[in-house]
């Protein structure tokens, strides 16, 4: 059994600057986005308590399930390809030597580049006329089109999000993989297991930890999406590319009021807190305690 | 099961120059089938080298190993059909304590309910009996060190089990009883069990023949007994027993034997060379005599230790440190009293350029 | 088979770094044209080759003072979370404490705020306090998705020192703060410097926050970049160049941190 840790309430000190700055930078910001969603304001003088009509009005938008919906469907496809990828990614990374550490940059460049700069690199990238990715899909036959095609301009966003955040997935992965000590490796070779075997039971439960992370940041980053699709495509052709974030703000800033776009907010913000807390709840349990299901094979 | 023969020499550099580049000098050894071995050696002599040698984690430089006389220098661990067991446990996390031990087997295909009978005796032999159905990942280490052992020995058919200081991360007294236990294994399934150690009670109580390494050489092999008795070499001497051998550095002139300024005659039988040697006598072997005893040295004891077995004096002649062991029987000297040591006996070996002389 | 199989590795990888790199190439290609070059014709290497675009970002004031703002943001940033996610996460990985798994999940679902959703209070916020257009408005912004991040990462670090190091040190007599920074800073020092670089990565990149919490003064690069849609157009070439210079701290950052990687982490019980 792994230890238990001592109850000790003094850690409380320790972690209360964390939770000062957190509580300053999130909390209050979050209470005035409440405070919004429950009001009617005219001006800064003149405001109406109306309770949950925001909520209400917004939970109708008929609109806004059909963006929701999109969400869910690109933030899965990004963890159906992204994660997957990265692990491929990191069991091909080099681990020794000069190789290793060049591949490493390699590989972390597309995280370091501005989001709103990814975007304007693939708006020219994907140009048939200019662009390398477009006149090399044109040149194949494929009458490609980022700008007129949704499906086009929705494969073109999750490619550009596979380009840009697999890297993440790989570098967590890639550390994961290099904390197994090399006895585990000589074990499965003297055990007389396969290359699929050293994977299952050894590389990908060792890798549980950061896998984890890699998984929720994945989901919560790709669920918040905004500067990148704003830039490609601006949420187009049509409502295509329109995700979550975009929504809201093309509502905030047009459309509603105050009130409903913090009602909105708030929703939004319960169902990302929702879907991560079945999903972290979901990991922690995977490779831990549930003997069913992890060891079928 | 089968006999092993050595015939090699490994280094980490690709063109080694000299000794010191070497992690494994050449060498030849032959390991019988069945038999019981203990390598034993200060960390970074060589041993763990040399046992990934023998299971084909690593390929030697130059050389070959044979399996029964068939080579087996270029076969993976798979194909030699050899098991290892590490230092530190390696336990599949994801699996239960059974399908840990039934590992190797399902990997060779063998059908489930030999594999069931088999996984079985090994977890009764270890006494994990009790624990088959929970996870490994959730063990102390001592228990998961204990399925590292299990799968090591599952295989029925294995030409080798070979430890690699198995028993580092285990407490004391269960040490002492997974080491009889290995033993008691030995005895039963007949398999060669080839052990590497650096400490010398493990590998003298485990094994039949022990292999004494330092600097990538194997400088003795032998029974326990013989280590103790006769070793081959000085680092031997040094490194069994506790405290280890006495040398003193000795000289041969006209045939007077000199050590420590002292003169005397050399020993009935033997014919030592001229010139610089080393005298070595181990502490149990020291004895005290009467003063001016032809085979004596004098000495001032600066140190006295009652260890309850035994009485351990350092006795300081001239710059030179000699120990001796006394029964507590006998009434042993104070700190500060000078009394003679007897070096000279049945016991005492020679030593030129550190190997022994005949 | 051995031999097929490392064949196989290095092809994907090959592929793979071929993908990664492309976008970057054809920026890197971009920035050497003029605009009137990337607009009219498609090819693999600049034409007419210049170095104009980099010279207007090192000689206008407005560009180079967002990449020393951008790089003030993140130093400021980077230390706040680094200092305060410390403490925290040791407090996590060594005691239990009432309330622990809540305030850690908690402290996690900071980093779910969609930026969008907050900017209008961050805004109200900072003007009350009248930090607006200040580094520290956008480096306390950041703190939000910053500081989880960095207590997660050193939760998983710390939990790998066995608990004894520390019982020794309190032996020995070290006080706290003597013994976290002697003794056990050294020994997570990975950690530190794995933490350093996702803070480096999130913050350097983040647009929105900081685009809104600033105008003139603190603007970092992100949001100059911005100001390159015009109304003659897309200044690309310009944008290309810049977007270029952004990649080099950050490649610096991992190229000092690479060795902390390779080491490995596991994360072990998250």
């Amino acid at each position: 059994m792994i230890t238990t840790k001592p109850v000790n309430q003094k850690a409380w000190w320790l972690v209360l600057p964390v939770v000062i700055c957190v509580a300053f930078s999130a909390v209050l910001p979050l209470m005035t986005v409440v405070n919004y969603s429950l009001q009617d304001i005219f001006s800064p003088e003149r405001r109406v308590f109306v309770g949950t009509e925001w909520f209400a009005l917004v939970m109708r938008d008929e609109e806004l399930h059909a963006a929701l919906w999109r969400q869910l469907t690109f933030s899965l496809a990004v963890l159906t390809v992204e994660i997957p990828l990265g692990i491929m990614l990191a069991l091909a990374m080099p681990a020794k030597g000069w190789k290793s550490s060049a591949v490493l940059v390699v590989v972390a460049l597309s995280l370091l580049i501005p989001w709103n700069v990814v975007g304007t690199i693939w708006q020219i990238f994907g140009r048939t006329d200019i662009g390398l990715l477009g006149a090399m899909l044109q040149e194949m036959g494929y009458d490609y089109s980022y700008t007129g095609n949704g499906t086009h301009a929705w494969l073109t966003v999750l490619t550009m999000d596979v380009w840009h955040w697999t890297p993440l997935v790989a570098l967590l992965c890639f550390a994961g993989l290099r904390s197994i000590p090399d006895a585990y490796y000589q074990a499965a070779r003297i055990d007389g297991a396969s290359k699929f075997a050293v994977f299952r039971y050894i590389q990908l439960p060792k890798m549980r930890g950061v896998l984890m992370i890699a998984v929720l940041l994945r989901f919560m980053d790709s669920f918040m999406i905004y500067t990148e699709p704003f830039v490609l495509t601006g949420g187009g052709p049509g409502n295509a590319t329109t995700f979550l974030s975009q929504y809201l703000t093309q509502k905030a800033v047009g459309q509603f009021d105050l009130g409903p776009a913090a009602a909105f907010s708030l929703i939004y913000f319960l169902i990302i807190l929702l879907l991560c807390f079945i999903l972290y709840n979901w990991m922690q349990r995977v490779g831990t305690d549930s003997k069913e299901g992890s060891d079928h094979e | 099961m089968a006999r092993i023969d050595l015939d090699i020499a490994h280094s980490y550099r690709a063109n080694p120059q000299q000794d010191e580049d070497y992690a494994l000098l050449p060498l030849k050894m032959s390991f019988a089938d069945g038999g019981a071995y203990a390598l034993l050696g200060p960390s970074g002599c060589g041993k763990t080298t040399m046992l990934n040698i023998m299971s084909g984690l690593l390929a030697p430089s130059s050389g070959t190993v044979k399996f029964d006389d068939i080579d087996v220098t270029q076969l993976s661990p798979q194909q030699r059909n050899i098991a290892q067991v590490f230092q530190f446990p390696v336990i599949y996390d994801t699996m239960t304590v059974a399908d840990n031990l039934a590992f190797p087997l399902r990997n060779r295909k063998m059908p489930e309910d030999q594999i069931k009978k088999r996984v079985g005796e090994v977890a009764e032999m270890l006494e994990l009996s009790g624990q088959l159905d929970q996870r490994a990942a959730n063990l102390a280490a001592d228990a998961k060190q204990k399925i590292s052992l299990g799968r090591g020995l599952v295989r029925p058919d294995v030409s080798a089990v070979l430890f690699d200081e198995p028993l580092t991360v285990i407490d004391p007294h269960l040490k002492w009883q997974l080491r009889r236990k290995l033993k008691q294994i030995h005895h039963e399934l007949k398999l060669t069990l080839i052990y590497v150690t650096h400490d010398q009670v493990e590998a003298l109580t485990f094994a039949d023949q022990v292999m004494v390494m330092t600097r990538g050489r194997s400088v003795q092999v032998g029974s326990a007994d013989a280590l103790f008795e006769r070793p081959q070499h000085t680092f031997v001497g040094h490194f069994i027993g506790s405290p280890g051998m006495n040398f003193l550095p000795a000289q041969v002139d006209d045939q007077t034997l000199v050590v420590a300024g002292h003169k005397f005659g050399l020993p009935p039988g033997s014919a030592l060379p001229e010139g610089e040697l080393k005298l070595g006598i181990r502490p149990e072997y020291v004895t005290l005599t009467a003063a001016d005893d032809r085979t004596a040295l004098p000495v001032n004891i600066t140190q006295a230790l009652d260890i309850g077995t035994h009485v351990l004096l350092t006795g300081q002649c001239g710059d030179l440190a000699i120990k001796a062991r006394l029964s507590p029987d006998q009434h042993a000297p104070a700190c500060g009293d000078t009394v003679w040591f007897g070096v000279l006996g049945s016991h005492t070996c020679f030593y030129k350029n550190e190997e022994l002389l005949p | 088979m051995n031999e097929n199989r490392f064949q196989k590795r290095t092809l994907f990888l090959i592929l793979y770094i071929v993908f990664a790199l492309l976008p970057i190439y054809w920026m890197v290609n971009m920035s050497f044209k003029t605009n009137e070059e990337i607009l009219s014709s498609f090819s693999f290497f600049p034409q007419h080759f210049t170095w104009d675009n980099y010279k207007t970002i090192f000689t206008d004031p407005a560009w180079y003072d967002g990449y020393i703002n951008s790089l003030i943001i993140v130093a400021i940033n980077m230390a706040i979370s680094i200092t305060v996610a410390l403490p925290a996460a040791y407090a996590f990985s060594r005691y239990s404490f009432i309330g622990d798994k809540h305030l850690f999940f908690w402290l996690l679902t900071n980093r779910m705020t969609p930026p969008a959703v907050f900017l209008l209070p961050f805004f109200q916020l900072y003007s009350t306090l009248g930090l607006m257009d200040t580094h520290l408005a956008v480096a306390l912004a950041h703190l939000v998705f910053n500081v989880p991040l960095a207590v997660w990462i050193l939760e998983g670090f710390m939990s790998g020192i066995p608990r004894e190091i520390d019982e020794t040190a309190y032996i020995d007599g070290y006080s706290f703060p003597r013994f976290f920074l002697t003794i056990f800073l050294p020994l997570i020092k990975a950690g530190v410097g794995v933490t350093a670089f996702f803070c480096f990565m999130f913050s350097w990149v983040e647009l929105l926050l900081a685009r809104t919490l600033t105008s003139v003064d603190a603007k970092p690069i992100v949001a100059t970049m911005t100001r390159t849609v015009s109304a003659s157009g897309m200044d690309w070439a310009t944008l290309a160049a810049a977007g270029v210079l952004t990649i080099v701290p950050g490649a610096i950052v991992i190229w000092f941190v690479r060795h902390y990687i390779a080491k490995g982490f596991a994360m072990g019980r998250v």
